[in-house]
């Protein structure tokens, strides 16, 4: 169950590459395994966070301060494309990140965020350069401010900018809500959609097959 | 009331709706749900851990194909793959879930053999925890991918909750040129409308390339739907699409064939449906693609050139192909035609079904791989690799120098351990060219099949049709 979101205020790193997949986000092989919740915080865009011979890339936004610190991301257009794996979101949770700010996610990604309490901010990408610049111009100092239930954004010299959610996904993070236990109040439509879909597609629930 | 053409995706979305959940957002009933080693037992060990059934385990189906290695007796398996694979066994027969098991007709790659077995059929809802789940769009499902608590909810639910996407349709028009495939046409698409082009949008394909084209072929097209940003990617069901569907093993038969294919020839967008996008492309200007970067944007036609940063007056732009050129080690400016190769993987969702194996082998018969390069070809399913044997297209691979592997998903995304070396170049006819994809540091170039295996015989990116026969 999603760790409620309501307001946050927050060191913000930006990284502002167009495109960043979610594979860049998390290596397939951090997430091979039975139980490898918890373990990938420290692998979290690993192959841009460490160098070959395995030492950390000082040249790495996360690997500066005041930005190893960052709750925000403030992100280049479509970051978290590709991959639907929902280990990328976890990762980020586990590095301390819960809300991210771009112009545009993968949907699936985006979908994931907020099965995991992360809240991602779709805003105009003039919003979200303006925003990258004055957070550098404070050498990362400069705290961004997030409030989800008025929707509005605050950068650090206390512009405020308003944001679009939908408003069910919105309620869900203020409330962490479960989608698994809300959806099965509702067993009964679904066995009755079920019900009437075997006369209607009866192909569909493999009707006369032994299959 | 204005009566209003409807679209392919709204047909099939309006007959999957259990409830409104707001205006734009509903519950949608899923007909199959497919999965695999890498995250199928995970969901049924989160659901057991809940105390909750699976509530369709009918509709629901799995095989092997992420985490098992491609080696013969799937030799190399890690430790880890083989308690996935594991798990996934005991989890599905605790369930009722059918397991399509390794050495089985029916295992293989989870986007390949949902079509080979009849399951994904048109105007089906199919969800799988893999963004290529798209690929079942090829037939006319709508069909998406979904992260691990989406899977959680489906397996407990057996529906999802859903924003209705904006529509795209993009028209292919005209005739393919020698030596141009499916996947080149979807490669020149992604180029011309970039990674993040369909974002937000379920994607038709049609045009007369589409109608002409196999069904083989559209599920090529529609596996990448995910790369121009559209988690959904569909085609309009026709006679070719029953004519693939009829008598596999899943499919209605009989009296119910009858009904179903009745209810399938509703499907197709009304002539007068509007979409929110439109695209034309003419396939009669596209030539065989290759991509030279890290997004499967970053492509061309095979006589093009890695572009020069320097001729890019866009302060970002510049810098995001410079980072690209720099990860690949090319040189600005320089014809991709002829750069060399290390290694040629020839498989994945994209590009393993027994067209592309054959027109791999077309272009690899009577040859041989170059020296110095290492060429994989991985058949999509247990199935394929039983076909294509019978038409001795392994030992042709074989005989030319190609490896001749087990089926499964093996270095698309380098999940078992297969990896190209760091520092190494591969032309691959997968999905991804992400940095590191292939492995830490891995140079992947995405192509065609019979690219691929021209360029593994060139011992450097080829145009195929100067090794046409």
């Amino acid at each position: 169950m999603p760790k409620p979101f309501t307001k946050l205020s927050a060191i913000a790193a930006p990284i502002m590459r167009s495109n960043v997949d979610t594979d860049v986000v998390i290596r397939i092989e951090r997430l091979v395994g039975t139980s490898v919740r918890g373990t990938l915080g420290k692998w979290a865009f690993g192959s841009l966070r460490y160098l070959p011979d395995g030492s950390e890339n000082p040249e790495f936004i996360l690997n500066r301060e005041p930005y190893r610190q960052a709750e925000i991301l403030i992100t280049g257009p479509n970051f978290g494309c590709g991959s639907s794996r929902e280990g990328a979101v976890w990762s980020l949770q586990e590095l301390g990140i819960r809300a991210i700010i771009g112009s545009g996610f993968g949907d699936i990604f985006f979908a994931n965020c907020f099965q995991n309490g992360i809240l991602p901010i779709v805003v105009d990408k003039v919003i979200v350069d303006g925003l990258a610049a004055e957070v550098e111009s404070t050498q990362g100092a400069g705290r961004v401010s997030v409030d989800l239930e008025e929707q509005t954004i605050t950068s650090p010299s206390g512009q405020r900018h308003s944001f679009e959610i939908d408003p069910r996904r919105r309620a869900g993070l203020l409330k962490g809500l479960d989608e698994v236990a809300l959806t099965l109040q509702r067993d009964a439509e679904i066995r009755a959609f079920q019900a009437a879909d075997r006369i209607e597609r009866p192909w569909i629930h493999f009707a006369g097959k032994s299959a | 009331m204005e009566k209003r053409g409807r679209t392919l995706l709204a047909k099939i979305w309006d007959q999957h709706v259990i409830a409104h959940v707001s205006d734009d957002t509903d519950l949608l009933h899923v007909d199959r749900h497919l999965l695999h080693d890498l995250g199928g037992s995970r969901g049924l060990l989160d659901l057991k851990s809940r105390n909750l059934p699976v509530h369709d385990p009918e509709l629901t189906f799995a095989t092997p194909d992420h985490a098992i290695s491609s080696a013969r007796g799937r030799a190399g398996t890690s430790k880890t793959g083989q308690e996935l694979l594991e798990g996934l066994r005991v989890e599905t027969s605790a369930s009722g879930i059918a397991m399509f098991d390794i050495d089985e007709p029916g295992q293989g790659i989870v986007h390949v053999i949902g079509p080979e077995l009849g399951l994904s059929l048109p105007g089906c809802l199919i969800v799988c925890g893999d963004s290529h789940t798209c690929t079942h769009g090829g037939l006319g499902a709508l069909a998406f991918g979904i992260g691990s608590s989406e899977l959680t909810h489906v397996l407990a639910t057996q529906s999802l909750i859903q924003r209705r996407p904006k529509t795209m349709r993009v028209k292919f028009e005209g005739r393919l040129s020698s030596g141009v495939t499916a996947k080149d046409l979807i490669l020149a698409l992604i180029g011309h409308v970039g990674a993040a082009g369909g974002t937000g949008y379920a994607v038709e394909y049609a045009g007369s390339a589409i109608r002409d084209m196999p069904i083989e072929g559209r599920l090529t097209i529609c596996n990448l739907s995910i790369e121009l940003g559209a988690k959904m990617g569909m085609i309009a069901p026709d006679e070719k699409t029953y004519e693939y569907i009829r008598g596999r093993r899943y499919a209605p038969q009989g009296e119910m064939w009858q009904r179903a294919v009745e209810a399938w020839r509703q499907l197709p967008s009304d002539p007068d449906a509007v979409f929110d996008r439109e695209v034309v492309i003419d396939v009669e200007t596209i030539i065989p693609q290759v991509t030279w970067g890290i997004s499967p944007e970053h492509v061309v036609g095979v006589d093009g050139y890695v572009p020069d940063p320097a001729e890019i007056a866009d302060p970002a732009r510049r810098a995001a192909i410079e980072t690209a050129i720099d990860y690949m080690g090319l040189k600005p400016g320089a014809p991709i035609i002829g750069t060399p190769v290390d290694w040629v993987f020839i498989g994945s969702c994209t590009n393993s079904r027994l067209s592309d194996l054959r027109a791999a082998a077309e272009i690899a018969r009577g040859r041989k791989v170059a020296p110095g390069v290492r060429a994989w070809v991985v058949p999509g399913s247990e199935t394929i690799k039983r076909e294509a044997a019978a038409e001795g297209l392994d030992k042709l691979f074989t005989d030319a120098g190609f490896e001749w592997r087990e089926p499964g998903c093996s270095m698309c995304l380098a999940a078992n351990g297969e990896i190209v070396a760091p520092g190494q170049r591969s032309v691959s006819t997968s999905n991804r060219n992400f940095i590191g994809r292939q492995g830490p540091r891995a140079r992947t170039h995405l192509a065609s099949p019979a690219t691929a295996a021209a360029s593994a015989i060139s011992g450097a990116i080829a145009d195929v049709r100067t090794m046409e026969r």
